[in-house]
């Protein structure tokens, strides 16, 4: 299994990938994702959610959850 | 509760006299209706914009608007509620979305429509990106209200 691992809107212009794939980390929590994916630190600005549901960054992250990083939304 | 993203223009109004319609059971139950429309403007933060594109997170957009829907509507005197919600490219003057509340009474009907529009901004993942004169830019916050 791998973590699927997705980015949405200016998150992903930053990031420069809607989606990567990365192995799973025993222990591993959002913001290690987010480093293994992107190599830089997590802005604490940006939201997150795991497997759809939003999260925290200090979460932990299981094998196979889909883990999402976003700005604030503006949608209405 | 019915939500629903559309990709392409809908006229809010058309869509909620479909809705009445085709809703008889709640003729005679529904005493009070609340109705949102939202719609695009051709100005922001003091720039022209010409169209915009609203992005979603497939899945957990529809999945965030039942939960908030059914967290505002936890009401017994609301009957129904109608979400509608743009996604993909919009005009200015299109209409975004549609909330309407369907209540016994106006109380509920007024509070619960206020109260999913709030937590539908603050909370549905979607993103609007704008298309200015001078390019592209997505929009970071929502105005207060």
């Amino acid at each position: 299994m791998a973590i699927k691992v997705k980015f949405f809107a200016s998150v992903r212009d930053e990031v420069g990938a809607g989606e990567i794939d990365i192995e799973p980390v025993p222990q591993a929590r959002v913001r290690d994702v987010w480093a293994g994916a992107t190599g830089r630190p997590l802005d604490p600005h940006v939201l997150v959610a795991i497997n759809q549901s939003y999260a925290g960054q200090d979460d932990p992250v299981a094998d196979g959850d889909e883990v999402a990083f976003f700005p604030p939304v503006t949608g209405g | 509760m019915i939500i629903e993203l559309r990709d392409s223009s809908f006229d809010a109004f058309d869509e909620l006299a479909r809705f009445t319609r085709e809703r008889r059971d709640l003729a005679g139950r529904c005493g009070a209706n609340a109705v949102f429309v939202g719609s695009m403007r051709d100005f922001n933060e003091g720039d022209a914009v010409s169209s915009m594109f609203l992005e979603h997170y497939p899945g957990m957009t529809e999945r965030e608007l039942g939960t908030l829907c059914e967290e505002s509507a936890g009401d017994d005197d609301v009957l129904e509620v109608l979400v509608l919600h743009r996604v993909g490219r919009v005009e200015p003057g299109e209409h975004i979305v549609l909330v309407a509340v369907f209540s016994g009474h106006r109380a509920a009907a007024f509070r619960v429509c206020r109260a999913v529009m709030e937590s539908l901004k603050h909370r549905a993942p979607f993103w609007k990106k704008e298309e200015l004169e001078t390019g592209q830019r997505w929009v970071a916050r929502n105005t207060p209200g």
